[in-house]
């Protein structure tokens, strides 16, 4: 009895560890390649070529100052990023990041919790982190949160749909919900990955997850030249800090998920599978900041013409020719 | 449809070629000048903190003239002439407000006596506004520690020449 939970507990602090360097060292990362870029240094005088600068970043958030604003809704306003932050750190929970492992007699997942509806979970609780930006831009009762707030609710809601679509060509040829299953289907070899059976499935999934983690060049929430700083502009400390932390950590869940849809997780030869998944995973981040220093922000209303005149339909289709071809 | 096809077409042809651009500049040696670490690296021709020249023998050049201070467009040069003991004239006291000098170079240009020259020295912040006004000791000051990095051959000779010079500068 006493050993599963054990277990369990020491898989929770694992992963949430685990989360939370990788999300301190995406900031980094973010910077250096970026910076790489553009033909600069980045970060480089805190520690060697400047890695501790995560550490220097959250020990200087830390001790900013925690100011209330005068007029905003107190209470929302300090939930709002928690709000942003905790399901952000929830959807990793039903991710595969290995294989089973025996140990101690007990078999186990290298997951938390191996939910049969894994993909729907990860939906639902991903799309509750909107609530946090919405309600954050709200009670700080500024021009600039406001709006950048509307603007992230009305994208969110758009691309979701396209999202949820693009995945459903995965789920009818895999047959199931569980991120385990889904996995375990395409582990025969790199032709099994469904990146090759759902080659548009897969465009659409990245296009929209950027979209849906308000990335550039979809990043109209934060657009810093129309809106100052979007949804976060009036907080400071480890509340911005807070906001920050989740869109990173929503960007490692989708890359954690594109891997475990479309580039077969944590299956792979030699090498062991947990290496594998951090490898695909890391894919996915590098070609986040990859497409950050390449493309513009999109405008407004292109954003919008995209995701219902272009992604939707071709979801759509993309979800129907996948049926056909399931049940012939 | 034509929206879409040529929406279509920009994500599978311009796209793809963007990312190969910045991919490659990833590459790239990159242009950042690492300067509190590394020295300043500066055109031959640069402006800097002016400083006064003397003659071989030691003697200011300046003959106070005061075209300099004329030539001035901010107006941050102050002098005014004496006559030293062989009846020459000099200038007694040579101010220049650094603060209020745009560093445009007018003053070396209307200098006939090539007195009045910038040099390169750019990092002379102080805490006091009071403590921009550079005088006369301090210019020549200035010249004489010039001098002393010519001697040993870290500063290259200002050329004084009014066509741009065909050199490379970095
Ligand atoms: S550089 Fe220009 S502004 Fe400065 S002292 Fe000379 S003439 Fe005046
Ligand atoms: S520095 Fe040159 S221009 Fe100015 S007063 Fe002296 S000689 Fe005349």
């Amino acid at each position: 009895m006493l050993i599963p939970i054990i277990i369990m507990v020491v898989k929770v602090l694992v992963i949430f560890a685990g989360l939370m360097t990788c999300v301190a060292y995406m900031t980094y990362a973010e910077r250096k390649v970026v910076a790489h870029i553009q033909v600069r240094k980045g970060p480089l005088f805190v520690g060697y070529h400047g890695l501790l600068q995560p550490i220097a970043d959250a020990v200087k958030l830390l001790f900013k100052e925690d100011f209330t604003l005068a007029g905003c809704n107190k209470i929302i306003y300090n939930l709002a990023p928690l709000v942003t932050f905790i399901p952000a750190l929830l959807a990793i929970a039903v991710i595969p990041v290995g294989d089973q492992i025996t140990v101690a007699g007990e078999t186990t997942n290298l997951m938390i919790s191996d939910l049969n509806v894994g993909i729907l979970f990860i939906f639902a609780v991903s799309s509750l982190g909107i609530y946090g930006l919405v309600l954050g831009g709200w009670s700080a009762n500024s021009k600039y949160s406001l709006l950048g707030a509307l603007r992230s609710s009305a994208q969110m809601i758009s691309y979701e749909v396209s999202l949820g679509l693009s995945v459903i060509g995965v789920l009818l040829l895999a047959g199931t919900l569980s991120l385990n299953e889904i996995v375990k289907a395409q582990s025969g070899g790199i032709l099994d990955w469904f990146i090759f059976r759902q080659p548009i499935g897969f465009l659409l999934f990245v296009t929209a997850a950027i979209a849906e983690t308000n990335r550039i060049p979809f990043d109209l929430p934060e657009a810093e030249a129309e809106l100052v700083g979007g949804y976060h502009t009036e907080y400071a400390g480890m509340k911005f800090a807070m906001f920050f932390m989740g869109e990173y950590a929503s960007m490692i869940t989708v890359s954690a998920l594109a891997a475990t849809l479309f580039l077969g997780g944590w299956s792979g030869p030699i090498l062991p599978p947990v290496v594998w998944f951090l490898l695909k995973m890391s894919f996915f981040l590098f070609s986040y900041i990859w497409i950050r220093g390449t493309l513009p922000r999109f405008r407004y209303d292109q954003l919008m013409r995209f995701g219902w005149l272009v992604l939707f339909p071709l979801a759509l289709l993309n979800t129907m020719v996948t049926a056909l071809i399931a049940i012939l | 449809m034509a929206d879409l096809i040529r929406i279509l077409a920009s994500i599978f042809l311009a796209i793809p070629k963007g990312l190969a651009t910045t991919f490659k500049h990833l590459f790239r040696k990159t242009i950042t000048i690492d300067y509190p670490r590394k020295p300043a690296k500066f055109a031959p021709r640069y402006r800097g903190l002016h400083y006064l020249t003397r003659y071989p023998d030691g003697e200011e050049r300046c003959v106070a003239c005061g075209l300099c201070a004329i030539a001035c467009p901010s107006d941050c040069i102050y002098l005014e002439p004496e006559e030293n003991e062989r009846g020459e004239r000099v200038a007694k006291l040579y101010e220049i407000d650094e603060i209020r000098c745009i560093f445009c170079g007018y003053c070396e240009e209307a200098c006939p006596e090539e007195a009045i020259r910038l040099g390169w020295e750019f990092e002379f912040s102080q805490y006091d506004r009071k403590n921009f006004v550079w005088t006369k000791e301090m210019l020549l000051e200035n010249f004489d520690k010039l001098e002393k990095g010519r001697a040993k051959g870290f500063i290259r000779e200002k050329k004084f020449q009014f066509r741009a010079e065909p050199e490379t500068y970095f």
